[in-house]
């Protein structure tokens, strides 16, 4: 371990000169603590010590052969990392079915349907008329299309070797396989930064995170679950052309970042944080040619490039999100430039010089910043996204955007959340960061920079809780492989001591026996272990550097850091365990926390299991027993599954990207039956979908969210009053409910014929209580569909009326059923 | 004449079909009666025209048909008497042309033997080439097995099936309704040769009949109704009849059915079916209330159908249920050693005119229907029609998918059916595999019988697609080897 930073230095020498992809030089390089680092790891799922601890120091002439094992080794544990990361994602397809989740990926589905039946220049020009109606949606401009292509582009390869897998299958696989690219890519940039060792261990803890297997089970097809991938790649190149100055990872890096922009929105999270490592780099001093080629052609490249990407376009180079990476584009060149004069002048005419240039250069700084923060002022979001204001100032978004408020993911996590999304890493991490500082190097650097800034964004969002999963990974399999490294390497060496007591070489014993007081009083926690040792390993190292230099190679096993034997098999007993209950908990959380798709709903009761499949029966009974141009109007939320799954046209969806509709909707829905006919007549709407839960307990229904749509609606039209909805401040739906929440027709549309279901009393089961107004009839909608759990409700609104001068009331009602011949005149007396 | 008095006829009829007052008003009713006894005055004079079938003369016959479902099952018995001077060896039976359309299948069979051993024997039945009858009347020629002597008499038994003949009145209904229907036919049998005595027997799944046209003698027993016995009519006979009664059974109609038979010579068969199902009663109109349909199932929606029961061959496993959304999960497999049942319940009740489709795929082990025929060729074994029970199967298309490299398919059906063929690809196939398409329209669950599909196929086939793999690995790590082993820098 001692000889871990100066070979490391040596290995990215002699990479840069050297062949780059030659696996075996690398491991050549650093040798020594590596073997049985690898074969503690063996086992993907149960750190075990093995007993080749046992062996003694190889020779050089059999180092080479254990090499070349050890190689094999990482490749198969590589191998096997990627078969957990996509296994462990199958819980889904195996308790459920092989089926698209939730709701955003049936958009992605639907899109990449759409990409494999009509090719990409149709993609492109894609304007959807079934959503968003009468508006439409521009497709290919405003969506990420590197998850839909990247899927096509499998299913299309498949399709070329005669595969028949359907493109719903290709759909749902994606996402596993993905992961286990992410995890690969995550040994790559933790090899990078702290070895082999720890980069194993990191694959391993990222191939099952929580937080990543939310994202990426069977069937959750979304952004995300590539985006990860690309976003550690992307790291990882990054940090491999800091590490080797080569330009070809520079172009890489350039090339994955434009994945990355195709991917994901998070991509400026990528062209944020790069560029603040730049900065730390060369504020620290640490300026090299290195840091230049990693991030000049990055810059270049990459703006270029991402600006290719229709819903980026010249966004890249427009919006605030995108300023900081090139303001430190000019002040690299400005440092690249002062070293280059300090290089060529002589130390006073630097001097001279520098005066000079700081001078001129502040003036014409201060001008470009003047030009910019108009140019930025004059927008009046500054610039910035919502999304990026509302990370920036978490408190934006519950102020001024009701619409991203409402969004359940876009809420801030609560504690139980991180310990349910990243468990035991929550307190490794902090020891991971420890070891980035011995000694601290500019990957470690990075690494320690991504951790920060993952927290804090975390921290805002609970979905953003999925970027700091990967560094939590990073981190903590530092961590683990440090701690591992030292408790084995104790062992090791109690053993070869004891062998060479034997051989009597009685000095080397008392120098070791004068490390192992130093540590008596060694916690048995593993976390405290890893935490203590770090600092003695500090002051071995300056032991080292000042003593060890002319020591002979076979004395280095003897200078490290050295736990008394007991106190190592124990903390390594405790860190197996720790270990142990991180899988138990990833493999809980995978079967049972993220695996449900969302469609199909389980419950389990005395009686065996339940299926509640309500909204495949509405879709279906809706794609089959509607007009094909039928507009069906609902809460956003079912908008991307009702354009997918019953190919009807509907007036919002997820996309979310107009406002003033959604609120349309929203003002419909807290209206009285009168108005919200009318408005939805004036949108050509012919169904209307509601979602209750009230039978069977259901709990996130219409009703539930019913609020949001009120406030939503009155954040545009005024007369929609929250506090008309209100009974001192709570939200109700009993006997004491307001009158306008009783009229509204999201009550009515979901209590219809309600009270018949249970003799009279119309008890709400998710709301546990009766309902406020149990017998009404509807004057202006008429129930077409209900599903068996009353889950779904679909309401027909009804021809208008006509009105025929001196009839009575009775014969109005049974004209109703004929046709609307003079429906559209109007009576004046109306 | 004969002419004119058609088209008034047909007139009338479209009339009748049009406009449902002019059944409902007796007095109108009485007066296409009055027109059609005229209409059957000229038959008689107009018969001796077609003068070569009146030769024979039917004795007696009985009709039985049976409306308890939506797939109308008609046996008629025919005791056959040839009297003329040259032996007959075919039998002609007429049928209106608006049953032609709906004709799904006919078979004859000759009754032979005196009562206690009584057997059947089958005989060809084909359309005629004759010219049509009078009003467009359509001929099936049955081939007699000895030609028919002079004086001599033959009892034939006739059975035919006609879908999509119950015609749904009102033509939309609402939950709380039960269904009516609507059967025209005529009281007489239509002949080409005079009968001497007839009967007509129509059976109606309930006692709900709501009205029957009349045409003395005629009787209602319960679920029953009788015409006849009528004497001496002469050929062409005919009186039409309508019914009108409550039907609820399921009209399960399937519009499309693709199943694809996939061989896999490595021991299994993969049957997908591809469904699109409507419920072609009487059209659901207005809303469709939950409560109404869970609470009281006994009087709202009786018409509809939750369940269709699937009879698969024994032994079947890796069954599913799906539809392109994803799994439905209302279903139940029951095996056994005879059968398998498979109980599939669509994502939401069927209500007329409501549609939905699904696929149905299962495996079946190869060594129960793939056998090897003596010349060394192998042939499938297999059912041809839907086995979803009491459904009619507007067009079928049985697609047999045949290992990659067998040669010279051909298929034997017993009964009509257009054939093509095609090629499909699938799992790494280089030259496609031979696909049998066998497509037919009109298909009951009578048709249901076995149909044998022959090819030449070597077993070396078998082994293309491992060997391939086999090869891409090994090249494949030659290849790594070989760039392992060579210096490709460009600096020495």
């Amino acid at each position: 371990m001692p000889r871990l930073y100066v070979l490391t230095q040596t290995h990215t020498l002699s990479l840069s000169t050297a062949k780059v992809f030659s696996f075996v030089n690398l491991i050549d390089s650093k040798s020594l603590t590596k073997p049985h680092t690898l074969q503690v790891f063996r086992p993907p799922l149960m750190a075990v010590p093995v007993d080749t601890i046992t062996k003694p120091t190889p020779a050089s002439s059999t180092s080479t052969l254990r090499f070349a094992f050890g190689n094999v080794l990482a490749f198969f544990i590589l191998l096997l990392i990627g078969v957990l990361a996509f296994s462990i994602r199958l819980f889904s397809v195996i308790k459920y079915e092989s089926v698209i989740h939730e709701f955003d990926p049936y958009f992605n589905y639907r899109v990449t349907q759409f990409l494999t039946k009509n090719g990409i220049y149709d993609f492109w020009n894609w304007f959807d008329d079934r959503t968003w109606y009468p508006l439409g949606r521009v497709i290919g401009g405003t969506v990420y299309p590197g998850l839909t292509l990247t899927a096509g582009t499998i299913w299309k390869v498949l399709q070329s070797l005669n595969i028949p897998l359907s493109v719903e299958t290709v759909c749902v696989f994606t996402a596993p396989v993905f992961s286990a690219f992410a995890a690969w890519a995550t040994y790559l940039l933790t090899k990078e930064v702290k070895g082999t060792g720890a980069g194993l261990t990191a694959a391993v803890l990222l191939a099952m995170v929580p937080s990543y297997i939310s994202r990426s089970v069977a069937g959750s097809y979304d952004n995300e679950a590539v985006a990860i991938f690309a976003l550690i790649f992307t790291f990882y190149l990054y940090i491999k052309t800091l590490n080797t100055g080569s330009l070809f990872y520079a172009t890489l890096n350039s090339i994955s970042y434009f994945y990355m922009v195709c991917s994901w929105g998070g991509y400026t999270f990528i062209i944020n944080l790069i560029p603040m490592h730049v900065l730390l780099c060369i504020v620290t001093g640490r300026y090299s040619s290195r840091l230049y080629i990693a991030y000049a052609p990055l810059v270049v490249l990459g703006t270029l490039l991402a600006a290719l990407v229709p819903v980026v376009g010249f966004n890249a180079v427009m919006t605030s999100e995108h300023f900081a990476s090139f303001l430190v584009f000019i002040v690299i060149h400005v440092v690249a430039l002062a070293y280059y004069i300090k290089g060529i002048l002589s130390p006073k005419m630097f001097k001279v010089a520098a005066t000079l240039v700081v001078s001129v250069g502040l003036v014409v700084c201060c001008a470009v910043v003047a030009v910019l923060v108009a140019v930025v002022a004059s927008s009046p979001t500054k610039g910035w996204s919502g999304r990026s204001l509302s990370l920036l100032d978490p408190t934006y978004a519950s102020k001024y955007i009701p619409i991203i408020a409402s969004v359940s993911e876009h809420q801030p996590p609560t504690w139980p959340s991180y310990f349910m999304d990243i468990n035991v890493l929550a307190f490794l991490v902090p020891a991971g960061i420890i070891a980035c500082f011995s000694p601290l190097s500019d990957a470690s650097a990075f690494v320690i920079l991504y951790l920060v800034m993952s927290v804090y964004f975390s921290g805002v969002m609970v979905r953003l809780m999925l970027v700091l999963a990967p560094a939590a990974c990073i981190m903590s399999g530092i961590a683990l492989s440090e701690a591992f490294d030292v408790f084995t390497r104790s062992i090791k060496f109690y053993i070869s001591s004891l062998s060479e007591s034997l051989q009597t070489d009685a000095g080397d014993i008392v120098s070791g026996n004068s490390a192992s007081p130093q540590n008596d009083a060694i916690k048995t926690d593993k976390r405290e272990d890893s935490l203590k040792e770090r600092p003695s390993r500090k002051n071995k190292k300056k032991d080292k550097e000042i003593v060890e230099k002319p020591s002979v190679k076979s004395k280095i096993e003897k200078r490290p850091l050295v736990l008394p034997v007991e106190a190592s098999f124990f903390a390594l007993f405790l860190t197996v365990l720790l270990g142990a209950f991180y899988v138990v908990h990833s493999v809980w959380a995978a079967a049972e926390a993220y695996s449900a798709p969302s469609i199909v709903l389980t419950s389990h009761s005395h009686d065996g299991l339940h299926v509640f499949d309500d909204f495949r029966e509405a879709y279906a009974w809706l794609s089959h027993n509607t007009e094909v141009d039928d507009k069906v109007a609902s809460w956003w939320d079912y908008g991307y599954q009702t354009t997918a799954m019953a190919n009807r046209t509907v007036i919002v969806d997820n996309n979310t990207w107009n406002n003033t509709h959604i609120a349309t909707v929203g003002t419909a829905m807290s209206s009285p039956e009168k108005a919200a006919w009318e408005i939805f007549n004036s949108l050509d709407v012919k169904y209307v979908l509601v979602v209750f839960g009230g039978l069977v307990g259901y709990p996130s229904d219409d009703i539930n969210k019913f609020l949001w749509m009120v406030r939503i609606g009155g954040g545009v039209f005024p007369h929609i009053k929250e506090p008309d909805y209100l009974r001192d401040g709570q939200y109700r739906i009993d006997s004491q409910a307001t009158p306008t929440m009783l009229n509204s027709l999201m009550y009515k549309l979901s209590y219809f014929r309600f009270v018949e279901t249970d003799g009279g009393k119309g008890y709400d089961r998710v709301r546990r209580t009766e309902i406020g107004k149990k017998y009404f009839k509807l004057t202006h909608f008429e129930e077409v569909f209900t599903t068996h759990h009353w889950m779904v409700r679909i309401y027909k609104l009804k021809p208008q009326k006509n009105r025929i001068r001196g009839k009575t009331k009775k014969s109005r009602s049974k004209s109703s059923s004929a046709t609307p011949t003079s429906g559209t005149k109007k009576n004046p007396w109306h | 004449m004969f002419r004119r008095l058609g088209s008034i006829l047909l007139l009338l009829r479209e009339k009748t079909k049009v406009n449902m007052e002019v059944f409902e008003a007796r007095s109108r009713s009485t007066l296409i009666l009055s027109i059609l006894v005229l209409l059957s005055l000229s038959f008689r004079s107009s018969s001796s025209l077609s003068s070569s079938p009146s030769e024979l003369q039917i004795l007696s016959a009985e009709r039985r048909i049976d409306l308890a479902s939506h797939i109308i099952r008609v046996v008629l018995n025919l005791k056959v008497q040839n009297d003329g001077e040259s032996p007959a060896s075919n039998v002609l039976l007429a049928f209106p042309p608006s049953q032609v359309k709906h004709l799904s299948l006919i078979q004859a069979s000759e009754l032979a033997g005196k009562k206690k051993k009584k057997s059947l024997q089958p005989l060809d039945v084909k359309p005629s080439d004759h010219a049509d009858g009078p009003n467009g009347a359509k001929f099936f020629s049955i081939s007699l097995r000895n030609p028919l002597s002079t004086g001599g008499s033959v009892s034939i038994e006739v059975s035919y099936i006609l879908t999509q003949s119950l015609e749904p009145f009102p033509v939309e209904i609402s939950q709380s309704e039960p269904q009516l229907v609507l059967y025209r036919d005529g009281a007489l049998i239509l002949s080409p040769y005079a009968i001497k005595q007839q009967t007509t027997v129509i059976r109606t799944p309930t006692t709900k009949v709501e009205s029957f046209t009349r045409v003395e003698p005629s009787t209602q027993m319960r679920t029953e109704l009788k015409y006849g016995p009528y004497q001496d009519q002469p050929p062409f006979s005919y009186a039409p009849i309508l019914v009108h009664f409550e039907n609820n059974n399921p009209f399960a109609v399937v519009e499309e059915l693709v199943r694809e038979i996939e061989i896999s010579h490595w021991g299994y068969l993969q049957i997908t079916e591809h469904y699109k199902l409507v419920h072609n009663g009487a059209r659901h109109k207005g809303g469709f209330s939950r409560v109404e349909y869970q609470s009281r199932p006994s009087i709202s929606g009786v018409s509809s159908f939750k369940h269709l029961l699937a009879r698969l061959p024994p032994r079947v496993h890796s069954v599913y249920y799906r539809d392109n959304i994803g799994n439905i999960s209302t279903s139940h497999l029951r095996t056994s050693y005879s059968k398998s049942e498979l109980e599939i319940e669509p994502r939401y009740p069927l209500l007329g005119g409501w549609k939905a489709t699904f696929v149905i795929g299962y495996v079946l082990p190869l060594q129960d229907f793939l056998f090897e025929s003596d010349d060394g060729k192998r042939y499938l074994n297999f059912s041809f029609g839907c086995p979803i029970a009491e459904t009619v199967v507007n067009k079928i298309t049985n697609k047999v998918v045949l290992p990659e490299g067998s040669k010279n398919p051909f298929a034997v059906v017993p009964f009509s059916v257009e054939r093509h063929a095609e090629t499909s690809y699938s799992y790494l196939d280089i030259v496609g595999r031979p696909v049998v398409v066998l497509e037919k329209e009109n298909v009951v669950p009578e048709h249901n019988s076995l149909f044998q599909v022959y090819y030449d196929f070597h077993p070396m086939f078998m082994l293309a697609e491992p060997l391939m793999l086999t090869s891409v690995f090994f090249f494949l790590f030659v290849a790594a080897v070989a760039y392992l082993h060579m210096d490709i820098s460009i600096r020495k």
